[in-house]
Parts: C-alpha cells; structure tokens; sequence
C-alpha cells in the first residue's frame, strides 16, 4: 500500500507520485505519513520533507512552510516553497535571516499575528541554514 | 487627386506600421504561450487550496470570534473593488472591458447607498477610473516591467487587503478581471474574495472530520490570508494570459487591415499614374496636331 503524494507551490505543481511513507515537518515536530493516517489538516514550518520507498529514503526537499491535507490515501503539501535539499544554498538562508531579524526588530510585538508571522520567518531561515549546512 | 508622392509617402507609412503591428503579434504570441503555461501550473496549488479550505471552513463554526476573511465583518456597507487591467495599451477592448465592468459595479453599489472604495491594479485601469472615481482610489498597484509574474506580487497586495480588513476599512472585496477562456476571448468577471465563499460550507456531515494541528483556528488564520494571495495571484495569471491573447487578436487584425489599406493605396497610386501618363500623351499629340 501506498500514500499518493502531491508536493504544490503556487507556481507549480511540483511532484506527484506514490511513496510508502513521508515525514513532514509539522508545526508541533515531524510527522510521519503511512498509508491509513487519520484525516488532518496541518500547518507546516520550515523543515525538509523525506519520501521513503523500500525502507530507503528516495527524496529529499525543504519547504518554507505551508500546509498539508491528509487523507487515508493521499498526502497533499501546498508549500510556499519546496526546493530539492540539494539545490539550497546556505547564503539564501542566511540573507533571509538577515531580513527577518531586521523586520524581528520593527515588529510591534504586541500584535499578536505580525509577531507569529516573522516568528515562522525566522524559524524558517534558521531551518533553511540548517538544511544547507548538513547537505 | 492626391500627387503621387503623397500616395507614395502614405503607402510606406502604412506599410511600416503593418510591420509593427505584424512584429507586436508575434511578441504577443509569444508571451501569451508562457503566460497560458504559467496559468495552467498554477491550477493544481489552487484548486487543493481550495479544497482544504471547504473541508476546514465546514468544521468551523460560524462564531463571532471566527476570522474575518471568513465570515466578513457582519456588514455590508463599505465595499472594495479591485479592478485588475494591464499596464498597457493596445490590446482591443481588453482594459476598457474591465474599466466598464467596474465602473457599472460602482454605479450600482452606490445606487444601492453603500460606499465604494477603488484598490486599482495595473496602470490602465487606474487612468479609466481615476478621472470619474478618483477620489475613491485608497491606493494602487502597478506590476509594469515584470518579465513574469511571481506568487510574490500578489503577496503584498493580498497583505495590504487584510490589513484594511483588520482595520475595519471595508466589509466585501470584489476583484473585477478578464478571466482567459481561449486566445480570441477574454470574460470579464467579477468575483468576490472577501468573505470568501466556501463551496459546499453546511454539507459537513456527509464530509470526512479532519484533525487540526496545532489547531482549527490558527490553520485556519493562516490558510485564510494565503487562500487570498492565491486568489489574486490566479486573477493576475488569468489577467495576464487574457491581456496577450487580446493584443495578439487586436494586432492580427490591425495587420490584416494595414493590409487591406495598402492594397487600396496602391490601386489609388497606379490609377493615378495612368491617368498621368494618358494626360502627358494627350497633350504631346495634341501639341503636335496643332503645328
């Protein structure tokens, strides 16, 4: 048994085919797909997106952030990005952190939804560096 | 009887314009292949967007505290309307469709006594409306030069609309845009984002019940500003594909007709250099009967 999986960005749709298992990097800690999960519906944060078939891991991406549908038989992405973790270069990460420190500075800390909102940046620029430093 | 110079001057001046015109169809062909290509990948992100939406919109209760984007402010008073045209000309009627489509938006809603505030995207439809409605623009888009179209052009513009939401600036946003139906015809629609009409919301007992995580409510709060930025940017994509097929047809027939005008020139030019030459004979043996 398979789980089809669909990686989306708003550009394009950018994989699409059967795997045995994902691991997503969900909001509360990564999360591991296999055919039968439950339905849910997930906020994802920056972090890399593992396929697994016959026990081996057989693609890696990192993602920005998104969201992803589950279903018994479907695993759905919609990313804000997803980029092949070979391709993800550590000085875009760090520039971005750069620019989210800078907007972390400006935010009016108070309001609640700007302040999560460069939070996810930040977490996000930190994941990519990661991601880029182990590759 | 225009001399035959004018004529001349006037043929090639006709000519050289049909060879623009005929060059602005090949461009637009061009870019109308791309842009229709960008449009059809976009699709899939949409459409599962959409999806998710309707089947988290179906859990959520429709409580006073549930997210604006959603169920709106409860009123119906200020309304928003985004019209989205091109930044340029020469594309038949595709920019005045819009221009007309949101000026008799704006008539009827303020007939019907509510206020009217404009967020113009793209530089001809603000130039339409700016000279009858100009004292309702709250601000303006303009996306000139862009090679391609990026998620991240509709980013600020989807911000923007939230933050005036937040603020309590309007109740309903309505984007009026030319959707791309095939290359030699656009359909001006109008379509509302703000609240958003979920399909299918109040069926949600036939659906599956879905586990949030973290929970309803932030997956939601996010998904609901993105769901808008993806809206605006498949009216841009949209937009953007009805725009080149539009000046491709506009410039095909422009060059069809530059034809025709030559071919009527020229058929002008000859004549008169006939009737020239037969005049010129008349006299010289007219002139030579006499002596």
């Amino acid at each position: 048994m398979t789980t089809a999986l669909e990686i989306v960005s708003p550009e394009k749709l950018l994989l699409s085919r059967p795997v045995d298992m994902v691991v997503i990097p969900a909001f509360e800690g990564e999360m591991g797909v296999l055919p039968g999960h439950a339905p849910m519906i997930l906020l994802l944060r920056g972090g890399t997106i593992r396929l697994y078939e016959n026990g081996q891991v057989t693609g890696e991406f990192f993602v920005g952030g998104g969201f992803a549908e589950v279903t018994p038989d479907r695993c759905t992405v919609l990313a804000t990005e997803a980029i092949p973790l070979a391709e993800v270069s550590r000085g875009e990460g760090e520039r971005r952190l750069a620019a989210a420190e800078q907007e972390w500075e400006r935010v009016d800390k108070d309001d609640v939804t700007a302040r999560d909102a460069v939070l996810a940046r930040l977490q996000s620029a930190h994941a990519m560096i990661e991601v880029a430093g182990a590759a | 009887m225009p001399s035959l110079k004018a004529l001349r001057t006037r043929i090639n001046s006709v000519k050289s314009t049909q060879k623009i015109t005929s060059a602005m169809k090949m461009v637009a062909a061009s870019k109308l292949r791309r842009a229709q290509n960008q449009v059809e990948s976009a699709r899939p992100y949409a459409q599962r967007m959409a999806r998710m939406l309707s089947e988290l919109a179906a859990n959520v209760a429709v409580t006073p505290s549930a997210p604006r984007l959603l169920v709106g402010t409860g009123r119906d008073q200020v309304h928003l309307v985004v019209p989205i045209t091109a930044d340029r000309g020469l594309a038949g009627a595709f920019n005045a469709n819009v221009g007309r489509a949101s000026r008799a938006l704006i008539q009827r809603l303020e007939a019907e006594g509510k206020t009217v505030k404009l967020l113009p995207i793209g530089r001809k439809g603000r130039d339409y409306l700016r000279r009858d409605y100009g004292s309702r623009i709250v601000h303006e888009v303009s996306l000139a030069g862009r090679k391609r179209l990026e998620f991240a052009d509709a980013l600020p513009v989807a911000e923007r609309i939230v933050g005036m939401l937040e603020a309590g600036e309007f109740d309903v946003c309505t984007l009026v845009y030319n959707r791309f139906i095939s290359v030699i015809s656009q359909q001006t629609t109008s379509q509302q984002i703000v609240p958003v009409p979920v399909a299918g919301a109040g069926e949600g007992a036939a659906r599956a019940f879905y586990d949030a995580e973290p929970d309803e409510e932030t997956v939601l709060a996010s998904l609901l500003p993105q769901n808008l930025a993806t809206q605006i940017f498949t009216a841009l994509l949209e937009s953007a594909a009805g725009e080149h097929g539009a000046r491709m047809s506009a410039m095909d027939s422009a060059t069809r007709n530059a034809g025709d005008m030559i071919n009527r020139l020229s058929l002008n030019y000859n004549r008169t250099r006939q009737a020239n030459i037969t005049k010129e004979l008349i006299e010289i043996i007219s002139g030579a009967e006499a002596v």
